[in-house]
């Protein structure tokens, strides 16, 4: 049996891709409109084509939010690098779960983890520690037009839109996170582990470098397991 | 300049690499069952972890400004089913006003 590549396009892997796709229209939206933020929030710092190059690149609100912070306040390459790597080294633990769900060559794994993002991840699980990789990459491809879509948008249109902040910008974001959240969060050991992850991370928020106490909030995860469901 | 380039190429190789590591890696050898408990966990744990640090976060302190006011009203508005879209606008409108009149 030759391992479906990405490319394939038979049956149940199209509907899956397809149902990945229309779950993941409503993140796009949502996604597209922080991308706009970003844009807008980037030109003054990096210019028109940066920015774009950036998300269509690195393609994480989260690093490139962190790494343009980093950079707006005057602070070095190598910091907003490390802000950045930092603020995706979850990525790691994402991949570490969703390797045992896709087989297949070096190359087919590889073109299901690249589409990897927090909503697609989230949505593709199947609920007992399993992924279903048609359906991730399905809900990323939204998710990826709308981000890149926005951030051409928030960068040539940022002069009419004014100040982000002004206009509530900032909230898009953690806005965005607590719907997933909410999408994710059934029953006491989630529930557990989502307070245990906020507390660890708002307790070493003022301790370690930005992105940190959000890979570290993951022990959470360690001690809700050992509770009974 | 060349500093946000080399930013963004690096951070773009290195999330990458952190997407890939584990299953280039590991491969599609399962996980030991204690594993599994923890990654069905992790999501919960990491998205409420970001969201905390990106609602009170302001570099490496913690403060409460509009954001929290923005991202509480599209807390309340999901826990009564309204659809993500709209929570998410909702917590940019309430940060707005909130910061018109203070």
């Amino acid at each position: 049996m030759t391992p479906a590549l990405p490319s394939d396009d038979s049956g149940p892997a199209r509907e899956r891709r397809e149902a990945g796709i229309r779950r993941g229209v409503p993140f796009g939206i949502a996604v597209f409109v922080i991308a706009i933020s970003f844009g807008v929030l980037a030109r003054p710092v990096m210019g028109t084509v940066a920015p774009i190059v950036m998300s269509i690149g690195v393609f994480s609100g989260a690093a490139q939010f962190g790494s343009l912070a980093v950079l707006t306040a005057g602070g070095s390459t190598a910091a907003a690098i490390a802000a950045g790597v930092m603020l995706n080294a979850r990525y790691l633990a994402m991949g570490l779960a969703l390797a045992p769900s896709l087989s297949g060559r070096p190359l087919s794994r590889a073109g299901f983890a690249l589409p990897t993002v927090d909503a697609s991840w989230a949505a593709a699980s199947r609920g007992d520690g399993t992924f279903d990789p048609w359906y991730m990459v399905g809900a990323s491809i939204p998710q990826y037009v709308g981000w890149v879509l926005g951030t051409v948008i928030g960068v040539f249109a940022g002069g009419a839109i004014g100040d982000p902040r002004s206009l509530g910008l900032d909230a898009l974001f953690p806005a965005f996170f607590v719907v997933l959240l909410f999408e994710e969060v059934r029953g006491r050991r989630k529930l557990a582990a989502a307070g245990g992850g906020a507390a660890i991370a708002l307790g070493l928020t003022p301790l370690l470098p930005a992105g940190l106490p959000i890979l570290a909030a993951g022990a959470a995860a360690v001690a809700a397991s050992r509770l009974r469901s | 300049m060349t500093g946000v380039w080399v930013t963004i190429a690096v951070l773009a190789l290195a999330t990458a690499g952190l997407k890939l590591a584990g299953p280039l890696l590991l491969g599609g050898r399962a996980l030991p069952a204690g594993a599994l408990n923890v990654v069905e966990l992790l999501a919960s744990a990491l998205l409420a972890a970001l969201v905390v640090v990106e609602t009170f976060g302001k570099g490496r302190s913690l403060t409460l400004d509009a954001r929290a006011l923005g991202v509480g009203f599209a807390a309340v508005l999901l826990a009564r089913r309204a659809p993500m879209t709209v929570a998410v606008i909702g917590a940019a409108a309430v940060a707005a006003i909130a910061r018109a009149i203070t």
